[in-house]
């Protein structure tokens, strides 16, 4: 409802008769009021001025005002005793005076009456307002109240049909519970009746079928075949019963024995590691030892004589303490105990240095800090020039790409191809180093075989020195027949040997000539296998005596000094070839 | 990296011999016995009936062959080759059949678990085990052949047996604490039997070999729980897979949980390396012809490589359906490397992923994100290295230093369906559909690697 059509309600409803006179709102209600009020007198005034007395009627109007004056209670204006029709003057001012008085006071007391009214109209208006809210309120709250019933009626409710709800859910849950119950032992019990029925049918079924004639169970085997493990089967008496009994304890004692073994070792490293844990504590607690001592701290004097008596302790323990049940106790209390003083000591050292931090804050920092910077200023120092050199490698970089045939190029390029040929050298270098090392073993080879040829020679003066001594005494016809068939044998021999080596040498020397750049040394071993030949024959190797008998049964002339001079001819060549050895070197 | 000509095989019967000298194939109804080195065939031998398990005695010296439909064990021997055993298990029926540890006897179960028969090859004696359990895996031998242990089921209540193997005294028989137990092993020491609930309990109780109850063990209850089981091969730990995508490792001390290995979907962890498969398809260039030529089919071959991912990889996930049995979901595969230093694992539902755990470190290394799902992992039984297939044409290899993929250079598109390491660790058995390959690996595979991860 609008403020307007509520007021006009309002006044409608509490003064209908200012009804017409008020249009619409509350405020301007008192106005007509008093318009009316005032109108109403002058209306009145005119009225009487203008038709109450005439010429004709005054006689009239005297004695009805007369009448009316009386009725007033004044003392009468013309008194008809006296005669004369003239008013007393006097007597009619004094009236009118008092009438003007009394209408004066008529008016004051009607101002007053109006304002009154006014103010009680517009008291009971203000009342009549509040009063109207005051019911509005109260129809509002009232409306609330009513909702809220409702509300709660409807939660009543609802509580009401759920708790139904939950007391059916639980009887339904009671009830399947029951029904579950009842049909897993229903369906226990059924399943344990099918199954005796089962095993009854099994039974029959194992008894039929055993019964059954036709088609029994059979083995068909060729031959018995021996136990894996050779033994023959053993009765069953109670004796084996015991072996089993035995042997199957005997497993679960030697698993339990293990199991056993294994802990045993594992506490022995533990153990081990609490001995090292334990010794490397007493080791930091004796480092601070002297400096506590130092401090004059109360307890350094306990705490040395416990770590002396310990460190006694330990030493003649290590093997006990494994197995002694006072020493295990005594390691870990001590453990405990070093552990306890460790921790109160770097609990110690922590507080302290947090003090010292507190207290020096500014000195170490400062120190600490100035030698921040000093290295932060280096760093910067240091990172300058790296930066530099970034740049100018990226400024390289960039001008290589945008320009990529300008002088920096191709003197790079041309540094490149300088490396290439450099590289190329190199190599060239290293395998001309490995030609001359080549040459040089090679040279070495050479030596070597000529020291191992003048050694062979050597020996070989010595034995034709011996054997041309041994000729020269067994020049005469009489000596020993079998020496000389000897000597015969082996320069027959000789000649052979000499021939062949003397065919193959000449031929190594052209070879040698041709490819004078690269010197073979395959000829140094030629010559060293037919001088180890020369040695053998020198040596007079048995088998050589064969050749000997077919050139004696050959009976060919060969006289001493044919074979000397076979020698000769021999050593020639031989010292021939020394010399183009030596020569090739 | 070598490969050996392709052969024929059938079911995927191919085993090597356990002293790593012979390799036996089955096709169809004969079985192929060749040599590993040269691969020529040293013996042949015709079954009655199309060979549905083949296994080699543990002397490398018999081998079994089986016709679980006809009830038939024949045993050829490697020595004598006109010696032979037939064993009919007659209308009883046969479903599974295997050899004792000590070569010289055959265990089969019949149809219906109605026992187990022990067959003897020395005496020809046969013996029965009654109540046999029908689970996931119900008989195991202990490493060094001693023992077996046994799942029985008599008045709806689960034992264990445990058998002397050496003349099947029972030596042990205890009732366990298991609704219905689903599988056992024994530690590789012989000296604990880890038996699992099957799968509507989370429950893992290890026993003593004198039948003792060490420890029991259950992560959670109501929910779907165990789903592998694996020891590793120290002994020291026993990992445990679940259907809540969870590894939990045991230790052999306390028999209580040192860790947990999660698979989540999202990798966050930037110590472990992410290496993701990225497959190629390759153009017929001019420049690897000559290699197109000799692969033959390159013309729609797919070249794998693998890619290093950065930290946040996320990995794909298939729900399962809620509705159905058995939900593919959960940790079903687990294996120890043989220095029980690394863990690989597989979740169901990212099935094409591997996960490869430090268990030193007790931490994830390596994830390996294949195209398709991982069809079988293997390590190697000398080093720390991983081959796995994914029922493609190549062949993964993880190892600590990387991961290399490496095609399969045969014709017509050889497709790894399983793998199996040859024992000395220098060759690997690729078995396809029908088919059987050989890859040699090169003894400097180390160097490989590193190169690999080189270039990377």
């Amino acid at each position: 409802m609008s403020k307007t059509s509520y007021c006009a309600y309002l006044t409608g409803f509490i003064s209908p008769e200012v009804k017409d006179t008020c249009s619409s709102s509350v405020e301007c209600r008192s106005p007509p009021l008093i318009q009316f009020s005032q109108s109403s007198v002058p209306l009145h005034r005119n009225y009487i001025l203008s038709t109450f007395c005439t010429e004709h009627n005054v006689q009239e109007c005297l004695s009805h005002i007369n009448q009316e004056v009386s009725s007033l209670g004044l003392p009468p204006v013309w008194t008809e005793s006296s005669g004369s029709s003239e008013m007393n003057v006097m007597a009619v001012l004094n009236c009118m005076y008092d009438l003007i008085q009394l209408h004066h006071r008529g008016l004051r007391t009607l101002e007053n009456m109006e304002v009154e009214q006014l103010k009680s109209s517009s008291n009971v208006d203000h009342l009549q307002r509040t009063s109207t809210q005051l019911k509005e309120q109260l129809e509002l709250s009232k409306r609330g109240n009513t909702g809220l019933l409702e509300r709660e009626r409807q939660l009543h409710l609802k509580v009401k049909s759920l708790q139904n709800c939950l007391k059916n859910e639980k009887d339904e849950v009671q009830k399947l519970q029951n029904i579950i119950a009842s049909r897993a032992s229903q369906y226990n019990h059924e399943m344990k009746r099918k199954e005796r029925e089962f095993t009854k049918l099994k039974e029959r079924l194992n008894q039929l079928l055993v019964d059954k004639k036709e088609k029994k169970q059979a083995i068909d085997v060729l031959n018995n075949i021996g136990r894996a493990d050779g033994k023959r089967s053993l009765w069953k008496t109670q004796k084996t019963e015991a072996k089993h009994e035995g042997e199957m304890y005997k497993t679960l004692l030697s698993d339990y024995d293990t199991r056993q073994r294994e802990m045993l070792l594992e506490n022995a490293e533990l153990k081990k590691v609490l001995q090292q844990i334990k010794k490397e504590m007493v080791s930091i607690l004796s480092l601070r030892k002297p400096i506590r001592k130092d401090d004059k701290h109360p307890d350094a004097g306990i705490q040395a004589d416990s770590e002396d008596e310990e460190q006694v302790f330990d030493s003649s323990k290590e093997s006990v303490g494994l197995f002694s049940v006072h020493a295990r106790e005594k390691l870990t209390n001590s453990i405990r105990l070093q552990w306890r003083r460790l921790k109160s000591h770097v609990e110690r050292l922590d507080s302290q240095a947090s003090l010292a931090q507190m207290g020096e804050n500014k000195t170490d920092d400062a120190i600490s800090r100035e030698t921040h910077e000093e290295e932060m200023d280096r760093l910067k120092l240091e990172i300058q020039p790296c930066k530099d050199f970034i740049q100018t490698q990226q400024q390289l970089l960039q001008q290589q790409l945008s320009s990529p045939c300008d002088e920096e190029t191709t003197s790079l390029l041309s540094n490149c191809y300088m490396l290439q040929e450099r590289e190329r050298f190199r190599e060239e270098w290293k395998t001309l180093e490995k030609q001359r090392n080549l040459f040089e073993r090679e040279r070495r080879n050479c030596t070597e075989a000529a020291i191992r040829l003048s050694h062979e020679r050597k020996a070989f003066e010595d034995d034709r020195a011996v054997w041309l001594k041994h000729q020269f005494l067994n020049l005469s016809p009489f000596a020993d027949l079998r020496k000389p068939q000897m000597s015969k044998s082996k320069s027959c021999f000789l000649i052979s040997e000499t021939e062949s080596s003397a065919s193959s040498a000449p031929e190594k020397l052209i070879k040698c000539r041709s490819d004078t750049t690269s010197p073979t040394p395959r000829c140094v071993p030629l010559t060293s296998a037919s001088t180890a030949d020369m040695h053998r024959t020198v040596c007079l190797v048995p088998e050589k005596r064969y050749v000997v008998f077919i050139c004696t049964n050959h009976d060919m002339p060969v006289t001493n000094a044919a074979l000397v001079v076979c020698y000769e001819l021999f050593m020639l060549i031989f010292y021939f070839q020394i010399n183009q050895t030596k020569w090739k070197d | 990296m070598n490969f050996s000509e392709v052969f024929k095989q059938s079911n995927q019967l191919c085993k090597v011999s356990p002293d790593g000298k012979y390799l036996a194939t089955c096709v169809q109804y004969r079985l192929v016995v060749r040599d590993v080195s040269t691969l020529q065939i040293l013996q042949l031998y015709t079954c009655l009936d199309q060979i549905s398990h083949m296994d080699w005695s543990s002397d490398s010296l018999f081998i079994l062959c089986a016709m679980y439909k006809r009830g038939l064990v024949q045993v050829w021997s490697l020595e004598q080759p006109d010696w032979h055993c037939k064993i009919d298990e007659g209308s009883i029926g046969l479903v599974s059949s295997r050899w004792s540890p000590d070569g010289r006897h055959i265990l089969n179960t019949t149809e219906f678990h109605l026992r187990v028969t022990v067959w003897s090859l020395c005496t020809k004696a046969v013996s029965y085990i009654k109540y046999p359990k029908a689970c996931q895996k119900g008989i195991d031998f202990s490493r060094d052949g001693c023992y077996m242990a046994l799942a029985e089921r008599r008045d709806c209540k689960d034992y264990v047996s445990v058998f002397v193997c050496d003349d099947w005294h029972l030596l042990r028989h205890f009732e366990t604490e298991t609704q219905d137990l689903a599988g056992l092993e024994w530690s590789p020491n012989g000296c604990v039997l880890a038996v699992w609930d099957s799968c509507l309990e989370y429950k893992v109780l290890l026993y003593s070999l004198d039948g003792r109850l060490l420890s029991a063990y259950s992560a959670y209850e109501w929910s779907l729980g165990v789903k592998s089981v694996t020891w590793s091969p120290n002994s020291q730990f026993l990992a445990i897979g679940s259907y809540d995508e969870k590894v939990r490792i045991l230790n052999h001390i306390t028999w209580k949980k040192i860790t947990q290995f999660e698979h989540p979907s999202s990798i966050n962890n930037t110590k472990a390396v992410v290496y993701k498969e990225v497959e190629k398809r390759t153009a017929v260039g001019s420049d690897d012809l000559s290699l197109h030529i000799t692969i033959g089919t390159a013309l729609y071959n797919t070249r794998s490589k693998y890619e290093i991912c950065p930290s946040p990889v996320q990995i794909p996930v298939v729900k399962p359906d809620p509705d159905r049995a058995n939900p593919k979901i959960g940790v079903s595969s687990l294996a120890f490397s043989s220095d029980s230093r690394y863990l690989a694992t597989k979740n169901d539902n990212m099935a094409s992923v591997v996960w490869v755990w430090d268990m030193q470190k007790m931490s994830l290394v390596a994830v390996l994100e294949q195209t398709s799902a991982v069809r079988c992992f293997q390590w190697d039984p000398c080093r720390p290295r991983l081959a796995l297939c994914t029922g493609n044409t190549t062949l993964y290899l993880w190892s600590p230093a990387g991961c290399v993929s490496v095609q399969v250079p045969t014709e017509g598109g050889f497709q790894v369906q399983s793998l199996n390491w040859h024992r000395s660790g220098d060759s690997l058995m690729l078995l396809g559909k029908e088919q059987l390959c050989l890859c040699y690996m090169d003894t400097d595979q180390e160097d490989n690697i590193r190169e690999f991860t080189a270039t990377k």
